[in-house]
């Protein structure tokens, strides 16, 4: 399936949106994606390979790739367990124990970039510097990569290296399937130098029908799957081989569902917390802010009635006082009238009572306190 | 640490201060290293293990522990639960420290540090949870600093900007959940594209709920945690309200944690059911995997409701600091523990002893920088001339 | 300039990318609303 969309470039691209969205339409719900048609790639038949590491010399030569510590005729180095690095693309591992008895001495397992349908390094980077093109080859644009990694975690062919010793220009490593060879119409550089054509470059297609053709030939000779057929959803790369593949040191574990789809429900899920999050949490606000609400006016009715108590209270304590006020000031009065009295009658008794004006002067005093 | 360093104006050559400084200068040399002469020379790192503990531990750690800030303000702005509100500027404090130093941390372990805004200037990989994690960080950066910005205006005595940014509480409240519930589900999420490399035990599709929802727990226990050591070390900076709500921090968000805790549990059960893992559980990894499920979940959620039933504030305390270190062991399990597992034991990684400098060193930026802010901003007591925020 | 999209990458590239700027215009839309909607409460809050 395919569906017509104009270039996507940048934000200012979502302007374009509406044709792109009525284009899209059209298509089926259940979307299905068979990748770029005619898009090339390489089979690779581990009968036939002899071990002779000349892919490897092809392939540092062809990419200016820095000199090996130890030179390509050398194959006591096929004794270790080897990976691809920054400065090796591909290597070739050698197995010995082989449970096929038609094959008869080692097996040679040849590793490189397989270059995913739908690379997972494609769909982890978050500066797109990896692209697959319609040739097939998955490639890296150094010149946006700011060297997260996050591609080499991704990948589950562990194949992308990193250049972990420079300072200023680190880049991400990998085969490019010498995508600017292929686009000039040359072999990559692994398949020019084969001598015993254990690597077929062409369209993955009539690759899929060259394997499949092996296969029904010589059943005897092959394990009947074509490794990279379906893994991660398919590879341009595709392999052969005469043992299950797992004794070639490659994984069957890996399922078959592309990279992009492992991660496409939680994308999904972003702007779905984006739509409801706010809704939900300024209803919460909202719920909180009313009760405060509804406690504050509780509150202020219950000091309100506080108040209004307090204040009655307040006039009855003030009435008893004004009264016991009035009372004392009576009894105040009475007193003074008393006192004018009894000093009405003091002259003549004036000698003998010395007592009296004590008591007059003791009297306003206890009053005021 | 001493009484002494907590305050200024006191001898400088306090134990805190030496060793602080030998750290910091350590620090110095192999930050110098790492950014003349490259990554190889100071980690670990290698073409099988590109992520090492500066991800796994400053990255992944790092962001689920400063959660308390969004936690603690969606608590309390939110939800309503004004009782907690002398806890919201520490937690906001240690948040946005904590972003700061992620941020610092990402700029040692990508190759190309001055690139970091190029996944919005140059070109956007929408399909990676990476460029979703990166927007949400850098956002919820600014949102934590505006956040924070008061304590420091009233510091410096702006009071019209002050105004202003209290009046956006709600909405940078609302904005900071929003983006944490993103960003810290997204941060699991990376793990997603690669099944093949993590163990089953630990990958599930559940990854990003899990993130998130151990981001909350990590949040409210830091919280504690953090309220501990200052209460600890800069009691003398604490208000009367600090001091009072001290021990309802820790009953309220002990009781939070331990029901988020139970709820944790329940769904790491059902991953492994979901994953049909059952069988992986009598294996090695299975074994290590029981210890996180049952020593660093379900032993801090019943040990948070003991203490929360029966008051006891330093048996909290001190779940809190394990729960704490539960998520450090969740993150650096599945960022490096049961990643690679299929990897003979010559290909695993072990963080390079500069590495663990480096991250030291961090930590310590943020030990010095925390002090440095509650001793001169109103972070641990309300300021005189504003009342209430 | 019509092309065609061949694979799941670059179809979720596509929707992803329009899918961002729908969650920019989310925001800011969403708090404008609220806005518009509690303009006129009559409470003073």
């Amino acid at each position: 399936m395919s569906i017509t969309r104009r270039k996507f470039l940048s934000w200012l691209g979502a302007a374009t949106a509406g044709t792109t969205l009525g284009n899209t339409a059209n298509a089926a719900s259940n979307k299905h994606f068979s990748g770029y048609p005619n898009s090339m790639g390489v089979l690779f038949d581990n009968t036939r390979c002899i071990g002779c590491r000349k892919c490897e010399e092809g392939c540092n030569t062809v990419n200016e790739l820095p000199a090996p510590e130890r030179p390509f005729d050398d194959l006591s180095v096929l004794n270790t367990r080897r990976r691809t690095d920054a400065k090796t693309y591909t290597i070739v591992n050698r197995y010995d124990a082989v449970s096929n008895v038609k094959i008869k001495g080692p097996l040679y397992r040849k590793v490189q970039c397989n270059h995913c349908l739908e690379p997972a390094c494609a769909s982890a980077c978050f500066v797109r510097a990896f692209s697959k093109t319609k040739k097939g080859a998955v490639i890296y644009d150094a010149s946006v990569c700011v060297g997260c990694r996050y591609c080499m975690i991704a990948c589950p062919f562990e194949i992308p290296t990193y250049e972990y010793d420079s300072a200023f220009e680190p880049r991400v490593m990998k085969c490019t399937m010498c995508s600017p060879r292929i686009e000039k119409g040359l072999l990559p550089g692994c398949v020019e130098v084969c001598p015993t054509e254990a690597l077929t470059y062409g369209k993955r297609t009539n690759l899929l029908q060259v394997a499949r053709a092996r296969i029904s030939k010589f059943p005897d000779r092959y394990v009947n799957h074509i490794y990279g057929e379906n893994e991660m959803g398919g590879t341009s790369w595709l392999y052969l081989s005469a043992v299950p593949y797992k004794e070639v040191g490659m994984r069957e574990d890996l399922g078959v569902t592309p990279a992009p789809k492992l991660t496409a429900g939680a994308l999904s899920g972003v702007p779905i917390v984006v739509g409801i999050w706010p809704v939900l949490l300024t209803g919460i606000y909202a719920m909180s802010k009313r009760k405060e609400k509804i406690a504050n006016t509780e509150t202020k009715l219950a000091v309100a009635a506080a108040v209004e108590q307090a204040n009655t209270e307040a006039k009855a304590n003030l009435k008893s006082e004004i009264e016991a006020v009035n009372k004392m000031k009576q009894k105040e009065i009475d007193n003074a009238v008393k006192k004018a009295l009894e000093e009405a009658a003091k002259p003549k008794e004036e000698e003998d009572s010395d007592a009296q004006p004590e008591k007059a002067e003791k009297k306003p005093s206890e009053e005021g306190s | 640490m001493s009484d002494e360093a907590a305050t200024t104006g006191k001898p400088l050559l306090t134990p805190f201060n030496v060793i602080a400084g030998i750290i910091v200068v350590l620090g110095l040399i192999v930050t110098v290293l790492r950014f003349t002469v490259g990554l190889d020379a100071v980690t670990n790192l290698s073409d099988y293990n590109p992520w090492g503990i500066w991800i796994g531990f400053d990255l992944l750690v790092g962001v689920a522990l400063a959660a308390g800030g969004y936690v603690t303000s969606a608590a309390v702005y939110l939800f309503g639960m004004k009782k907690y509100h002398s806890a919201v500027r520490p937690a906001i404090l240690t948040g946005f420290l904590g972003y700061t130093l992620v941020v610092i941390a990402l700029h040692y372990d990508v190759g190309r540090p001055w690139r970091l805004p190029y996944p919005f200037i140059m070109q956007r990989g929408t399909t990676s949870l990476l460029f979703e994690v990166a927007a949400c960080v850098a956002l919820y950066l600014t949102v934590l600093f505006i956040e924070f910005s008061p304590a420091a205006m009233e510091w410096l005595g702006l009071k019209r900007a002050r105004k202003l940014v209290v009046r956006l509480t709600i909405l940078l409240t609302i904005f900071g959940v929003v983006l944490s519930t993103l960003h810290q589900s997204s941060l699991g999420a990376l793990f997603l594209i690669a099944p093949a490399k993590l163990h089953p035990l630990w990958y599930s599709p559940y990854l990003p709920v899990y993130f998130f929802v151990s981001s909350i727990i990590a949040g409210l226990s830091m919280v504690i945690f953090e309220s501990t050591l200052s209460h600890r070390y800069f009691a003398d900076k604490m208000d009367a309200a600090h001091l009072k709500e001290k021990d309802t921090v820790a009953l309220g968000f002990g009781k939070a944690a331990s029901l988020v805790l139970a709820g944790y549990f329940i769904i790491k059960v059902i991953g492994v059911s979901e994953g049909n893992n059952w069988h992986l559980l009598s294996t090695n990894y299975g074994l290590w995997f029981l210890v996180e499920l049952l020593g660093f979940v379900a032993l801090p959620c019943f040990l948070y409701a003991v203490g929360v039933r029966d008051k006891n504030i330093k048996l909290i305390k001190w779940t809190a600091a394990w729960t704490v270190l539960g998520l450090v062991v969740n993150r650096l399990n599945i960022s490096l523990v049961a990643f690679n597992w299929h990897l003979p034991a010559s290909e695993r990684y072990f963080p390079h002893w500069m590495e663990i400098v480096i991250t030291v060193f961090l930590v310590t930026l943020g030990v010095l920088a925390f002090r440095f802010i509650v001793t001169r901003m109103p972070i641990l007591y309300s300021h005189p001339d504003y009342e209430d925020h | 300039m019509e092309e065609s999209i061949h694979t799941l990458q670059e179809y979720m590239f596509h929707t992803e990318s329009i899918t961002y700027i729908l969650i920019i215009g989310a925001l800011l839309g969403i708090t404008f609303f609220w806005l518009f909607l509690s303009q006129r409460d009559d409470d003073e809050e």
